[in-house]
């Protein structure tokens, strides 16, 4: 190679690298679109599970339909939960943006309270439909029905068990940039769970009970 | 170093601005946008709950678009999401995955109501059967 | 819980003894080779006191290029084990005529050919293609390593944890009889009772969590760690390769893992997705995987044709041509491989208008990929072109590729599609494409990126050994298996009746045989490398005379990449670099900011076997535990803020001048 050694003027080192910088990309800087390019990737999961709910939801095998299973108000009581949920969960941004401590780790737990309640009804629900006799193994409908709002309740499940984890953490070490970091993004969570969620209760509930 | 977390600006720095999904929450814009979220949501299940349009398809057809619509507030209320977000990376990529969405749902549809059809041409219409 | 004709034992599930393949002579055969070459391997680390250095150099680094050369390991030891099946397939194929049944008993051969499909896409071709990537994107980005380090640590232990599972399933049960995609109602389980189809799920859900992961990894870095003045249409070309792919990894595997998912709701709890009763459909099964299955062939090309291109500019001395068109050709694939699935069910019987639709998105899709080709040929016109390996590997794609690509154009035709579906001549044309594109691809990479991840350059003498076994053998193997196909013959069979085929199956077992010789010329080449590694010692860290950023540090690179983050003018960063004499920095060094090892991945990875080991075999004690164990170990690893330190500057001051004294003497005759 020729053109490794020789004395050049200093503006080609100028030209060529940077040389007045320890950190060209700081620590974390790409978390929050990372984060984001997975919530793409879990967005695939739910589409696949709405075509498997699309193509096989008329499927009843003469068994129960959405009309004889579904209990608008119920559905209504859940939705209504999750939605205060994530306006809490934004009073929790607000107070960390205003790096007040107790008022972000009050909102987070009222988050997750909302979260729990919402699990509960829908575990409520899941239990009196099986105890009807519609059980996912009746139908494909059923299948594809308790498969895609099954994942969707697990996400949540998760949500709220990372939310307890960051509380703790912040509890240990108060809203540092990391912490500040993973809330923003499991706020994304949140948010994203309530857009699967309109999905969900609209096309498999509103539309399964119009049908 | 030290025990606690790295003391970096530049982090701080990326955390506070710019870089972040979450960056310019403001609580005007969650209250905003959670009572758009609340209208949009208690409209469809008005409708459908109280059949107040007698033509279950024209209903439909309207839950749908509220859904829609509702999907754009979340986007933009609780979520963020902006054009200047990641220099328009996140748009980007949203967009992105939307199209494949749009493409993988509507396609298995298509090819799977084209299937049934043409494989099944003596089958009743499992939907209407109690 | 679905009645199995076995007894599920609480403590071991339905594993017993039986599930050892004792009677299965080939396997247990295998067994003994494999545990003398494992304990040989272990000992041999063990007398060298290598675990330490392993552990700490290796397993546990969140260094990008030590996990790429970790991933091309993986990908060529499980090369050999794809390969043995190939072979034993061509082998049974050839001789299984007038009455012989051949050496292979049904249920054997149904496992070989079901897991050649899934190791050699899944565990060779994958690795291979991620650890490229790994390697050498963030070099030619000029960063420091990837946005997530520790997540691609975790990544890699996730597909190998999958392949690790997978090979299990040769020695404890069995695998998969349902061919490389599984489907229903075959694979489901009335129809596959035992352990094989979930050995296949779960070896696949677990690398599909590191493929996923390592995607949205790479699609971060490419977006966020790019060198100051690399606007995107300055990427190299491989690295816009890598970009879409991953693109297409995160926006379909997915789709993989949610279409397995209902596979397992089916087979583990009664559901009726893909099953015939109920409402199921398992042409829905078909429809969702190909879903996935299309865009993954083009994950594995897109790379390699970055691949080509970089060696194609490189080696003719030349800018590579129509770089732009080659980005737009890139995108514009990337998209359109998401509306082609139908085409590997055409014969399904959705009817005319969807047939034709995706008949013609495929024949559309040709269009990126010849301009492509029109791209190289004319980057090679009235270039100096030097034929050294990676470049003879080029040539070799650019004549066998366009035939793979001309006959995927005739099966593009629906009518045409109904005559050779599932014919030999399929297996054929994959096989071109695959072979003669992607595996081509990946030996003109390793050839042309080994100099920089190792420091010397691969033996040239055994390399054109490998080349000629590998692409005469390639053609040896699979043209009769286009007569063959033509004559219509299906493929996946046994035992044939008609012995006018039987010459040609001979002949296609020849050309595996070369292929073997390949293989193995390739590895006496690494071995003569390694052995004459002073003689190919590459001092100047641009051993070919290169065009992009990688090229401008050392070989190997230090941990840091790169002493000073290089600043971008051009598509061809360190051509132009060289172009406006460019000297190496050699003072005022600062510290570097690095991510620290951690051995979080491994555990994860581990456990994550243990799960799926426990799954399979209905363990479910087991199972609980080791799901809650992945749970604890993952969320004390969040717990760890102090995940980084710093390279003191006198310590880079040293590295740089241990490659100043390098280059002096390189540079002496």
């Amino acid at each position: 190679m020729s053109m490794a050694a020789g004395a050049r003027p200093e503006e080609i080192a100028v030209r060529t690298y940077v040389a007045e910088e320890a950190h060209p990309h700081a620590e974390g800087d790409s978390t929050s679109l990372g984060f984001w390019i997975y919530l793409m990737s879990d967005c695939l999961i739910f589409a696949m599970l709405f075509a498997a709910y699309g193509v096989l939801g008329g499927n009843y095998a003469a068994g129960p339909a959405p009309k004889d299973l579904f209990h608008l108000p119920l559905v209504a009581v859940n939705t209504t939960a999750l939605l205060l949920s994530s306006i809490t969960y934004g009073f929790a941004m607000v107070a960390m943006q205003e790096g007040r401590i107790g008022r972000t780790q009050l909102w987070l737990a009222v988050t997750g309270l909302f979260g729990l309640a919402f699990i509960g009804i829908e575990l409520s629900e899941f239990a009196d439909m099986i105890r009807e006799g519609a059980t996912p193994q009746r139908s494909a409908f059923l299948s594809a029905f308790f498969t895609l709002v099954g994942t969707h309740g697990l996400h949540v499940t998760a949500g709220i068990v990372w939310l307890v984890t960051l509380m703790t953490q912040v509890r240990l070490h108060g809203l540092t940039a990391a912490n500040r970091r993973r809330l923003a993004c499991l706020s994304m969570f949140w948010h994203f769970l309530d857009v699967v969620w309109i999905g969900v209760f609209t096309f498999v509930y509103l539309l399964g009970v119009l049908r | 170093m030290s025990a606690t977390p790295h003391p970096d600006p530049h982090a701080a720095d990326a955390a506070s601005h710019g870089g972040d999904g979450a960056g310019h929450a403001t609580l005007r814009g969650y209250l905003t946008g959670f009572v758009l979220a609340a209208i949009l949501t208690a409209i469809p299940f008005a409708l459908v709950m109280t059949g107040a349009i007698p033509d279950r398809q024209a209903t439909a057809i309207i839950v749908m678009g509220f859904a829609v619509v509702q999907i754009f507030v979340h986007m933009i209320y609780f979520l963020h999401m902006d054009a200047r977000t990641e220099h328009g990376w996140s748009l980007m990529a949203l967009i992105f995955t939307i199209v494949m969405v749009v493409i993988a749902l509507a396609g298995s549809l298509w090819v799977m109501y084209h299937l049934n059809a043409n494989m099944m041409p003596g089958m009743p219409d499992m939907s209407q059967l109690p | 819980m679905i009645e199995s004709q076995q007894a599920v034992s609480p403590v071991f599930g339905r594993l017993t003894l039986e599930a050892l393949p004792l009677h299965e002579p080939i396997v247990v055969y295998t067994f003994v080779v494999v545990a003398l070459i494992g304990v040989a391997a272990l000992g041999a680390v063990t007398w060298f006191r290598l675990w330490g250095y392993l552990w700490r150099e290796w397993f546990t680094s969140v260094d990008h290029k030590k996990i790429g050369i970790m991933y091309m390991v993986l990908g060529i030891v499980m090369l050999l084990r794809g390969f043995a099946d190939a072979i034993m397939m061509r082998l049974q194929q050839a001789m299984a005529f007038n009455g012989s049944e051949g050496y292979l008993p049904p249920e054997h051969y149904d496992q070989v050919f079901s897991a050649h499909g899934v190791i050699m896409i899944f565990f060779v071709a994958m690795p291979l293609v991620t650890g490229l990537m790994n390697y050498i994107m963030p070099l030619q980005i000029g960063a420091r390593d990837v946005s997530f380090p520790f997540l691609n640590n975790f990544s890699f232990w996730m597909t190998a944890g999958g392949a690790v599972l997978t090979m299990l399933s040769l020695f404890i049960g069995a695998f998969a009889r349902t061919g490389w995609l599984a489907y229903p109602p075959l694979s489901g389980i009335a129809y596959s009772p035992d352990v094989g189809v979930d050995y296949y799920i779960w070896g696949l859900q677990i690398a599909g969590v590191g493929t996923t992961l390592s995607g949205i990894n790479l699609v971060t870095t490419i977006i966020k760690m790019r060198a100051p003045g690399m606007a995107m249409m300055r990427l190299p070309i491989f690295t816009w390769t890598a970009l879409c792919t991953n693109v297409l990894i995160v926006a379909t595997f997915p789709v993989l893992t949610a279409t397995l998912a209902l596979l397992t709701l089916d087979r583990y709890l009664g559901m009726n997705f893909f099953t015939s009763d109920f409402g199921g459909s398992p042409m829905l099964y078909v429809n969702l995987i190909w879903i996935w299955g299309h865009p993954e062939v083009y994950i594995l090309i897109l790379p390699v044709f970055g691949i080509y291109s970089e060696v194609a500019s490189t080696f003719s001395g030349k800018r590579l041509f129509g770089y732009t068109s080659m980005v737009y050709a890139t995108v514009v694939i990337t998209i359109l491989s998401y509306l082609v699935w139908l085409h590997h069910f055409f014969t399904m019987g959705s009817g005319a208008s969807v047939n034709s639709f995706f008949g013609i998105t495929t024949m559309i899709i040709s269009i990126p990929t010849g301009a492509k080709i029109f791209n190289w040929l004319f980057t090679m016109y009235r270039g100096r072109i030097r034929f050294e390996l990676p470049m003879m590997w080029t040539v070799a794609f650019m004549l066998t590729f366009v035939i793979g690509g001309m006959t995927g154009v005739m099966l593009a035709v629906p009518p045409a599609d109904f005559v050779l579906h599932n014919s030999l001549f399929l297996v054929a044309h994959f096989h071109n494409v695959i072979i003669g594109g992607v595996v081509f691809g990946l030996f003109a990479g390793m050839n042309f990126w080994f100099p920089k991840a190792f420091g010397f350059r691969l033996d040239p003498f055994w390399g054109k050994f490998s080349f000629w076994f590998w692409v005469i053998g390639f053609y040896f193997a699979f043209m009769p298996l286009y007569a063959l196909g033509l004559m219509g013959v299906t493929r996946r069979l046994r035992v044939f009746d008609d012995p006018s085929l039987q010459p040609w199956f001979v002949v296609a077992a020849f050309g595996a045989f070369l292929i073997l010789l390949g293989i193995l010329s390739f590895l006496v080449q690494v071995a003569v490398s390694i052995k004459n590694r002073e003689k190919l010692r590459d001092t100047t860290g641009d051993p070919w005379n290169a065009r992009s950023l990688e090229w401008a540090t050392s070989s190997p690179p230090p941990d840091y990449n790169f002493a000073f983050t290089p600043v971008v003018h051009d598509v061809d960063a360190w051509w132009d670099m060289k172009q406006h004499g460019y000297t190496r920095p050699l003072a005022g060094f600062r510290p570097i900011h690095m991510p620290k090892n951690t051995g979080t991945g491994v555990f994860i990875a581990a456990l994550s076997v243990i799960l799926g080991f426990a799954l399979v075999w209905y363990i479910w004690w087991l199972a609980a535990l080791s799901f809650v164990a992945i749970l604890a170990v993952a969320i004390g690893h969040t717990f760890d803020y102090r995940r980084s330190y710093d390279i003191p500057a006198a310590e880079i001051a040293r590295a740089e001048e241990a490659r100043t004294r390098l280059i002096v003497a390189g540079a002496a005759p």
